[in-house]
């Protein structure tokens, strides 16, 4: 693995180029090309997307953004898809029908919905078969192309279009889908869980480590989204760096079954940090609802401790 | 130099893959196309073929990942029946918007519900809308030379879509019968290399596949698709043509068995057209002009092809092998009806349905269909134009 400069990192040549149709601060776009410069400049790669709002925003006919191969097929099924790919790469190779010293890497992107969700079964297919490939998760707690419905990646009490917060509701019932630890049981040859922080050092390592990791590698990043959180859209790296120093979104990997923690807050800060500069949570903080405040935070605490215990901290 | 050999229909497509040797083949188990790829996955085993198998966790992965290596530059194909195909279906229609030459071997079962395991064509059917090539069968020898000739239809540069090669689950999949087959280097040769003008692995020349397609493309999109499906008929019988040169088997849009004076015509598809011959022959015998018109491209549907062969006779039974629920006839039912109302073709039809589930379709209720027609034309006896046939009674 190389060294990390953030400068020289963030002098690369983006792989995503400018022109596409995302919005100002999204998140998503700033996780693709955080991994995307983790592939070394001689290798080609191919991107695989399911339908979301990094697909049509940034492949709308007769426009593409990216500069490697890419393919989007259906919202459910990039991992499936991506295997395909990669079988391919596979067989091509063998047959001496491609060149022998040009190499390609296999990299798919989904957001929450179509990962957790709709293409959770083709995901932990691609997984299980063991593809020399990596999934990237950006993971922004919602289906936000079709505009904020909840997902099984959303956070209790988050305010979505389809879990209100109202008189007779306090947002999402449940807690979320803990997929990095799901997709690690698969026994995978690598799974990292990051957000931008730290420089993008974090980030960086575990996007290289599951690019050049031969096998199925899987990468949950936590890619905020101003428009379904509501907080200001300049404040994406302060909303970044509270999820991490709450425990609410803990940096770790998971190599050839050896759970790692990456970072560890020298003082976790309180939950109510990470919820209070978010419009979705804006009513968790209401006279009366201090209990859910506790609720959420028992449940953070609850789901680091087991971490700690994976990582034998 | 042709062999003789005897074997099931799934086998006859399995060796058919072994000789073409394709590049690789997502699948997922459905009776009764499951021995197509355990078949596939024993000469991986023993080294016969070197297609990359990837055993999906679903039907919907397997064409999604069809897809993918599809694009990648790769010769894919799958196989299945029934829900399988419906599980497939939005991807069915990925394949051919995006221009996938991939070839699937579809063993026809009835769609559930009720569940049941036997033939009919309701899964082709329900397909049908898809931008499909659809080819159907009648024996085990028929799908091997349809499923040879697949590729070359599908690959042509002016065709660019995939294929359904399609034969009847349990009749013919896994009813043994003399075939014969071609050498294994006259099918390579035949079948020749895959090489896609662009693909997501041409290094330094990167495509961009499955675009998001605004209001002012998609339309477009869609029209140069429905050409290049009616287009590819031409190829069909192209293909037909260069196939009959190494096989000496001569293929066309549809057969016609004994039509050239009939005055009644069963337009049947798949392997009932054997029963429907043999009470044709049956029939002529005792003095009826009566014959077979047995469909083989079913898509592109050749609707005037089929009007013009049918504008001699007196009336025509259209045969359905599905029910399409719209309470007016089965899909040949309607598609037939109307080529000939275009032509202005204003003979009788009849539309039946029948063999749903697996019901046996027998040599008696050929006689009374056409019995039924004779009677009609004869004495203006109409019987439904749209019917069940073969129900308990």
């Amino acid at each position: 693995m190389s060294s990390y400069n953030v400068k020289e990192m963030m002098s690369k040549k983006d792989r995503l180029a400018p022109g596409h149709r995302m919005c100002a601060g999204c998140g998503a776009t700033i996780g693709v090309r955080a991994v995307l410069r983790a592939l070394h400049e001689e290798d080609h790669a191919v991107i695989a997307n399911a339908t979301g709002c990094l697909e049509v925003s940034s492949f709308m006919y007769p426009y593409t953004a990216w500069e490697d191969s890419y393919i989007h097929n259906a919202f459910e099924n990039a991992g499936a898809t991506l295997s395909g790919v990669e079988t391919a790469y596979k067989v091509l190779k063998k047959r001496g029908k491609l060149p022998e010293n040009e190499n390609f890497k296999f990299i798919a992107f989904g957001g929450d919905g179509g990962t957790y969700d709709i293409g959770f079964q083709s995901l932990s297919g691609a997984m299980e078969r063991g593809h020399d490939l990596v999934y990237v998760c950006y993971d922004n707690g919602a289906y936000m192309n079709t505009g904020i419905q909840r997902s099984s990646a959303t956070p209790m009490y988050a305010d979505t279009t389809t879990t209100p917060a109202g008189k007779c509701s306090d947002g999402k019932m449940q807690n979320r889908k803990d997929l990095a630890s799901i997709i690690a049981d698969h026994d995978v040859a690598y799974v990292g869980q990051s957000t931008f922080t730290l420089n993008f050092n974090d980030l960086h390592k575990k996007a290289e480590k599951a690019i050049y990791t031969e096998g199925a590698s899987f990468l949950n990043l936590m890619t905020p989204c101003p428009r379904g959180w509501r907080y200001p859209t300049e404040d994406i790296m302060e909303i970044c760096r509270l999820a991490v120093e709450t425990c609410y979104w803990p940096l770790f990997e998971v190599e050839h079954g050896k759970w790692r923690l990456t970072y560890e807050p020298k003082k976790k800060l309180p939950i109510e940090d990470f919820l209070r500069p978010q419009g979705r949570f804006k009513h968790l903080f209401k006279p009366g609802n201090e209990h859910l405040i506790e609720e959420f935070q028992a449940e953070v605490d609850r789901r680091w401790e087991d971490l700690l215990y994976k990582c034998n901290r | 130099m042709a062999r003789k050999d005897r074997m099931s229909g799934n086998e006859a497509v399995a060796f058919a893959i072994r000789q073409i040797n394709p590049d690789v083949m997502p699948a997922f188990p459905i009776t009764p196309s499951t021995e197509i790829p355990q078949m596939v996955s024993t000469y991986i085993a023993n080294g016969e073929i070197d297609t990359e198998f990837i055993p999906v966790e679903s039907e919907h992965s397997a064409m999604s990942a069809a897809i993918g290596s599809e694009a990648a530059g790769a010769r894919t194909l799958t196989a299945t029946s029934s829900a399988g195909l419906a599980y497939m279906w939005e991807e069915l229609l990925l394949a051919a918007s995006n221009r996938m030459p991939i070839a699937l071997a579809l063993v026809n079962r009835t769609l559930s519900g009720p569940i049941n395991i036997n033939c009919d064509h309701s899964d082709g059917m329900g397909a049908r809308d898809t931008g499909w090539i659809q080819i159907y069968a009648e024996n085990n020898q028929e799908v091997y030379d349809n499923f040879i000739q697949a590729y070359p239809i599908a690959e042509d540069p002016e065709v660019h879509l995939p294929i359904m090669i399609c034969q009847d689950g349990f009749i013919t999949s896994h009813a043994v019968e003399n075939i014969e087959l071609l050498e294994d280097e006259e099918v390579k040769e035949f079948v020749g290399e895959y090489e896609p003008e662009e693909f997501l692995l041409n290094p330094g020349k990167p495509i961009a596949v499955g675009p998001y397609s605004v209001t002012n493309y998609a339309m477009e999109a869609k029209k140069n698709q429905a050409d290049a499906l009616k287009h590819s008929q031409e190829i069909v019988l192209k293909v037909a043509e260069e196939f009959e040169k190494i096989s000496g088997r001569k293929y066309g849009l549809f057969e016609e068995y004994r039509t050239e004076d009939a005055d009644y015509i069963m337009l049947i598809m798949g392997s009932a057209a054997g029963t429907a011959k043999q009470a044709v022959d049956d029939l002529r015998a005792q003095g009826k002009k009566v014959g077979v018109i047995k469909l083989r491209l079913f898509r592109p549907f050749p609707a005037e092809e089929l009007a013009e062969a049918l504008k001699n006779a007196k009336a025509a039974a259209i045969m359905d092998r599905a029910e399409s629920y719209n309470g007016n006839g089965g899909p040949l039912g309607s598609e037939v009806t109307a080529g000939l109302y275009r032509k202005k073709i204003m003979i009788e039809t009849v539309n039946y349905i029948y063999g749903l589930g697996g019901r046996d379709f027998t040599v008696q209720e050929v006689y009374d269909i056409f019995g039924e027609l004779e009677d009609f034309i004869e004495n203006g006896n109409a019987p439904e134009q749209f019917k069940y046939i073969g129900l308990r009674k």
